[in-house]
């Protein structure tokens, strides 16, 4: 369950962007996650939902998009993508393959309410 | 806007594009553990593996083997129990325990305070026994030099294509291979999916029980230290 850890580290992200732009709340946190990176979508969703919790994303919407495993051929020299962790060609069924895709859970975009004169 | 005090204020819907590792701090850390290895011309070894794909072993077998005049090190990521640590000490060779309780792996900054437990000045050799987990390990880039993924012959051949994750980052030692003829584990069919995620991947077979395969470990190491190829 290392998905902990690195809802900790997202969070410490979150808190200094923040901080930098004096943010109220955080409304959105958009993330990318690499086919590869051995996260599982659904675990991170729930750790964040209790993570989140007493800190500036207390309600701040988690958004996940996933990216496709690139399958390179070597039968039909196709390149091939596909969203599911199956390491054969989708076009010739061959196994014969490369796979290639995100290895990284990466912070894409942080949506913010910012006040613009607080005082 | 403001809606407290009715002071007419108005706020705004920041965008930011952060485009960033989310473990870019872990990999932080990472690098400065390889700044240190690289400064005392330390190689460093990350060993992951599930639990008892015979980690422990193995370094028993490699501190019988491998060349009096390379000293060695190692750190030792373990739940609850000191006992790898202690079948390390028990060989004489300079061990340093990381008990890690309840976390499925170890991270730079672990590696990091117990790095400086031992004596790296004397080091030629660290190794590092992760935790015994196919998963949690591989996200977190330690500063080693390699990695290598032990897979032992009982765990079947399908582990390279249902853990892609930790064999793309390593090199993949296949353990008891003395165990062969007793399962249906199909060498080839483990490295070729192995290959599929890691072409560049080295192989190596062998049984810490036998000795069969460890000459071939052990030289490669004897390489890496006196070549300084790491
Ligand atoms: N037959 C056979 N058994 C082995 C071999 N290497 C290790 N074992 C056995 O496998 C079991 C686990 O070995 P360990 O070396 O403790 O495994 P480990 O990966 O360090 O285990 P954890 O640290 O608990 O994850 C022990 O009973 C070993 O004796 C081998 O080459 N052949
Ligand atoms: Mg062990
Ligand atoms: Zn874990
Ligand atoms: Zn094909």
């Amino acid at each position: 369950m290392h998905e902990l850890s690195v809802v900790q580290s997202l969070l410490e992200t979150i808190e200094s962007y923040a901080a930098e732009q004096k943010a109220t709340t955080v409304t959105k946190v958009i993330v990318r996650n690499g086919p590869l990176s051995g996260i599982v979508p659904h675990l991170l969703r729930t750790t964040f939902d209790t993570f989140k919790e007493k800190t500036i994303a207390e309600d701040a919407e988690l958004v996940i998009g996933e990216t496709p495993l690139q399958i390179h051929c070597h039968d039909c020299k196709q390149e091939a993508q596909t969203m599911v962790l199956r390491f054969a060609c989708p076009l010739c069924g061959s196994r014969n393959v490369d796979a290639r895709g995100g290895d990284d859970l990466i912070l894409e975009r942080l949506e913010m309410d910012v006040d613009d004169d607080p005082y | 806007m403001c809606t407290e005090c009715g002071c007419g204020s108005k706020g705004h819907l920041e965008i930011i594009e952060v485009e960033e590792k989310i473990l870019a701090a872990n990999d932080e850390r990472a690098r400065h553990n390889r700044e240190t290895l690289d400064g005392h011309g330390i190689c460093g070894i990350n060993l992951m593996s599930s639990p008892g794909a015979g980690k422990t072993t193995l370094l028993e077998r490699t501190i019988e083997l491998l060349d009096s005049k390379f000293e060695l090190g190692v750190i030792e990521g373990d739940p609850e129990t000191d006992r790898d640590a202690e079948r390390i000490r028990a060989r004489g060779v300079p061990v340093h325990q990381i008990t890690t309780g309840q976390a499925c792996h170890l991270d730079a900054a672990m590696l990091h305070e117990a790095m400086h437990q031992l004596p790296l000045g004397t080091i030629d050799l660290l190794f590092v026994e992760n935790v015994g987990n196919l998963v949690c390990p591989a996200a977190f880039e330690l500063g080693t030099h390699l990695n290598v993924v032990l897979l032992s012959i009982t765990e079947g051949d399908d582990k390279p294509a249902k853990y892609p994750t930790v064999f793309r980052k390593a090199d993949l030692l296949l353990t008891k291979t003395d165990l062969l003829p007793y399962t249906d584990f199909n060498i080839e069919k483990a490295i070729r999916e192995a290959r599929v995620l890691n072409p560049q991947m080295k192989i190596f077979q062998l049984s810490a029980k036998t000795g069969e395969g460890m000459k071939e470990w052990i030289g490669n190491l004897h390489h890496k230290i006196s070549k300084n190829y790491f």
